[in-house]
């Protein structure tokens, strides 16, 4: 099962699960995910060690999907 | 790594992307304005001395301005890596789990005994940590020091350090645009000034330098 965290005060904070199969969840993941977007969170997916890509949509094949606050220098 | 270009980027519009012969500049910059800071203390030493022999206790002082300099800077460095406050172990044990998903087997322990996570990138190995991080490069023999964040105090260590790790992998001359640089100098000068506990991560990174990149 499919995930979409984001990470705040509390460690972590899981926003929806989904399969690709269960349309209801998949609305309901998709709903959360622009909601988090729309808060000013970025969303990455890892593609394996040391490589990381960031979604504007979120993709339903991905296993695991993650919320970030943007960083600042200094 | 990537060929995204990080969105943070767009709030320093003004700096122009990090790219391996500009961190080559800057360092060499670093070094060059090092040297004009302490040069002028050493030759008014050298020269008060040979005009008057007994000038010789100002001329120490001038010594000891001229050697405090560099180590002052080199401090600054070490500092970007120094740890927060811990909050409650929940949280912390919860981002640390993510963390630890991110990561390999020898990140994992090596933060477990130090709180920094190493990340080697195109540019050089990262030392990641809370509020910044070190990129080892140049064979291992110098070290730029990144004041870098999430403007969130409220989040685990672990959390923190994942944002930086994430925003990294995701685009590296993004990340290094968008971090400050707070001292570009040699590893070992940093080294020394980092707490005993946080060594063993940037003598990782050291040895995980691959020696053919050393001109990158």
């Amino acid at each position: 099962m499919a995930r979409l965290i984001r990470m705040d005060d509390t460690g972590h904070t899981t926003l929806a699960e989904w399969t690709v199969a269960d349309e209801q969840a998949v609305e309901a993941a998709v709903v959360a995910f622009r909601e988090q977007l729309d808060a000013g969170f970025y969303a990455v997916v890892t593609e394996g060690e040391g490589r990381a890509r960031q979604v504007d949509e979120l993709p339903l094949d991905a296993d695991l999907v993650i919320l970030r606050r943007p960083i600042a220098g200094g | 790594m990537s060929a995204q270009v990080l969105p943070e980027t767009a709030a320093v519009y003004w700096r122009p992307r990090v790219d391996a012969r500009s961190l080559e500049r800057r360092g060499r910059l670093w070094t060059l304005t090092t040297v004009a800071h302490t040069i002028p203390f050493v030759a008014a030493a050298a020269v008060l001395f040979a005009l008057e022999p007994l000038s010789a206790p100002v001329g120490a002082i001038m010594l000891a301005h001229a050697w405090v300099i560099p180590m002052l800077y080199a401090n600054r460095g070490a500092k970007v890596l120094r740890r927060r406050p811990r909050l409650g172990d929940d949280e912390e044990r919860t981002a640390l789990g993510l963390l630890g998903d991110l990561v390999g087997h020898d990140a994992r322990e090596l933060h477990a005994r130090t709180g920094l996570v190493v990340e080697r990138g195109a540019f050089g190995t990262w030392v990641v940590g809370e509020a910044g991080a070190l990129l080892v490069r140049s064979g291992g023999r110098r070290v730029d020091c990144w004041c870098v964040h999430v403007d969130d105090p409220g989040l685990p260590s672990a959390d923190r350090i994942a944002h930086l790790l994430l925003a990294l992998r995701t685009d590296e001359a993004g990340f290094a645009t968008v971090a400050n640089l707070a001292f570009s100098g040699a590893r070992r000068r940093v080294r020394r000034r980092l707490p005993p506990t946080l060594r063993p991560a940037l003598d990782a990174a050291a040895r995980r330098y691959p020696r053919d990149r050393c001109r990158t």
